[in-house]
């Protein structure tokens, strides 16, 4: 069956069917990109955990700030839109489970912004508007992974959305996708962020299902 | 009632529905039995897993609307006309049936009475029932902090738990509770009867609001204009904290 998940390990194998219950019509078509426990919507979905902050575009940058929190590079608005853009099409997983297939963004990808930086730690953190943070392995931030973006379907990103610009880690739970993003931090050493203090995954791979603590 | 965090793996967990209440035409309230289930916080959630005949599986996500002191585990559950999951637990699960579930959920939209700062609920819909967890917390544990929630809906047949919030307002003086309804006030209605807006949450808000926690919960129009309005009237935006639920964003 396409779209069904795995067992848990901890279900002993044999998850108890619910009486009646038979699931919308499977979607072969899509079946093989949906991660286990997702599904699909068609619609953009928000979730934040607190309220959408606007930050005038003259007062935003864009800031790498190395271990000890001096900067090592920054981009005001306009410079960084100078930089070079990609468009990038990408399928979204939600922790909260829904997934949104062949979303269509515009932004800046990490490479492009990392590069001749001296970046010698293993983990940033992303740190955003509002508090919000979330670490990341440098791994995951670089080669073609990762990507500040700026544009979602053809026109500027919404506030709601985390414009003017958040982070987009597709491969990766998008509580990752840090909204209202201002800059990366590097770590010395790897610790939580925002969600991943609070029972959340540290690394957040939908394939495997790591939602949670000890997921 | 001691404090539970998340600590090691979520185990999935068979939970058996002990007894069904339906609380408005589109909204039931499943009182369940969990073996095990390791204690939450007021306005934390769960993950809830329903299985086919087939081995096919849906996940979703429901706010907890019991209180941690409560005898057993409760859901409030809307149906959603296109939803896969709502469906079953609103009009199919009947007391006897299992489906499994693992949490609790969320760390971060949790109210539990730790602070003396008066605290504004304000809920659209559905998304009064993390907010009803913790009125229930504060008032079975006589928790003094005042609180007040704003609850909006389209009509008085929507909404949840009424006669439980009126009780618990007449009998408390720090507890109320102030509705809105959108669309349809019965005669003689003394409520609001328009959509919150910034004039009515600057009516309701404590005059500490400038140091005050807010907790909104509701579809993600209601929760931005909630939110955004909150800050306007001086709420430090770290102390508004939000959920929000779309058709598909949350709990379908």
């Amino acid at each position: 069956m396409a779209v069904a998940t795995a067992m848990a390990p901890d279900a002993g194998g044999q998850a108890p069917v619910s009486r009646g219950f038979s699931g919308r019509p499977r979607d072969r078509s899509v079946g093989d990109r949906l991660p286990p426990g997702q599904y699909l919507v068609h619609d953009f979905p928000v979730l934040s955990a607190g309220p959408t902050p606007y930050v005038p575009l003259d007062r935003w940058d864009f800031s790498v700030l190395a271990v000890d929190g001096s900067p090592l590079a920054r981009w005001r608005w306009d410079e960084f839109r100078a930089l070079p853009e990609e468009t990038v099409t990408c399928d979204v997983h939600c922790v909260t489970k829904w997934s949104k297939l062949d979303m269509q963004w515009r932004g800046v990808s990490l490479d492009v912004i990392l590069e001749g930086l001296d970046v010698d730690t293993a983990h940033v953190m992303a740190f955003a508007d509002g508090g919000y943070t979330t670490n990341l392995p440098v791994g995951d931030a670089t080669d073609g992974q990762a990507w500040i973006a700026t544009g979602y379907d053809g026109h500027d990103l919404e506030a709601e959305h985390g414009g003017p610009a958040r982070l987009l880690v597709p491969h990766l739970y998008f509580w990752k996708s840090a909204k209202w993003i201002r800059g990366l931090q590097l770590l010395e050493r790897d610790k939580p962020g925002f969600w991943e203090g609070l029972g959340y995954n540290n690394y957040g791979d939908p394939w495997r299902e790591q939602r949670y603590w000890g997921d | 009632m001691a404090r539970t965090t998340v600590l090691g793996r979520l185990s999935w967990r068979v939970a058996t529905v002990s007894s069904r209440a339906p609380e408005t035409s589109r909204a039931v309230t499943l009182v369940l039995d969990v073996p095990d289930w390791p204690g939450h916080r007021p306005g934390q959630h769960v993950d809830v897993r329903l299985t086919a005949e087939d081995g096919y599986q849906a996940e979703r996500s429901y706010s907890i609307a019991s209180a941690p002191g409560d005898p057993a585990l409760a859901l409030t559950v809307e149906r959603l006309d296109d939803g896969e999951v709502s469906p079953w637990l609103t009009t199919v699960a009947a007391p006897g049936d299992v489906f499994e579930l693992r949490g609790p959920v969320g760390g971060y939209f949790v109210w539990d009475g730790s602070e003396a700062d008066p605290v504004l609920l304000v809920g659209g819909g559905s998304g009064v029932v993390p907010l009803m967890a913790m009125a229930r917390h504060r008032a079975r544990q006589a928790i003094p902090t005042r609180m007040r929630l704003l609850y909006s809906a389209r009509s008085e047949q929507d909404l949840l738990y009424r006669s439980e919030l009126d009780g618990l307002a007449a009998g408390d003086d720090g507890f109320d509770v102030v509705y809105a309804l959108t669309r349809a006030t019965p005669p003689g209605w003394t409520g609001y009867d328009r959509r919150v807006d910034g004039a009515m949450l600057a009516d309701v808000s404590f005059p500490e609001r400038h140091t005050s926690p807010a907790f909104v919960c509701g579809p993600t129009p209601f929760v931005e204009a909630v939110a955004n309005s909150l800050v306007l009237l001086g709420h430090p935006p770290g102390r508004v904290k939000t959920e929000r639920f779309g058709p598909t964003g949350g709990g379908s």
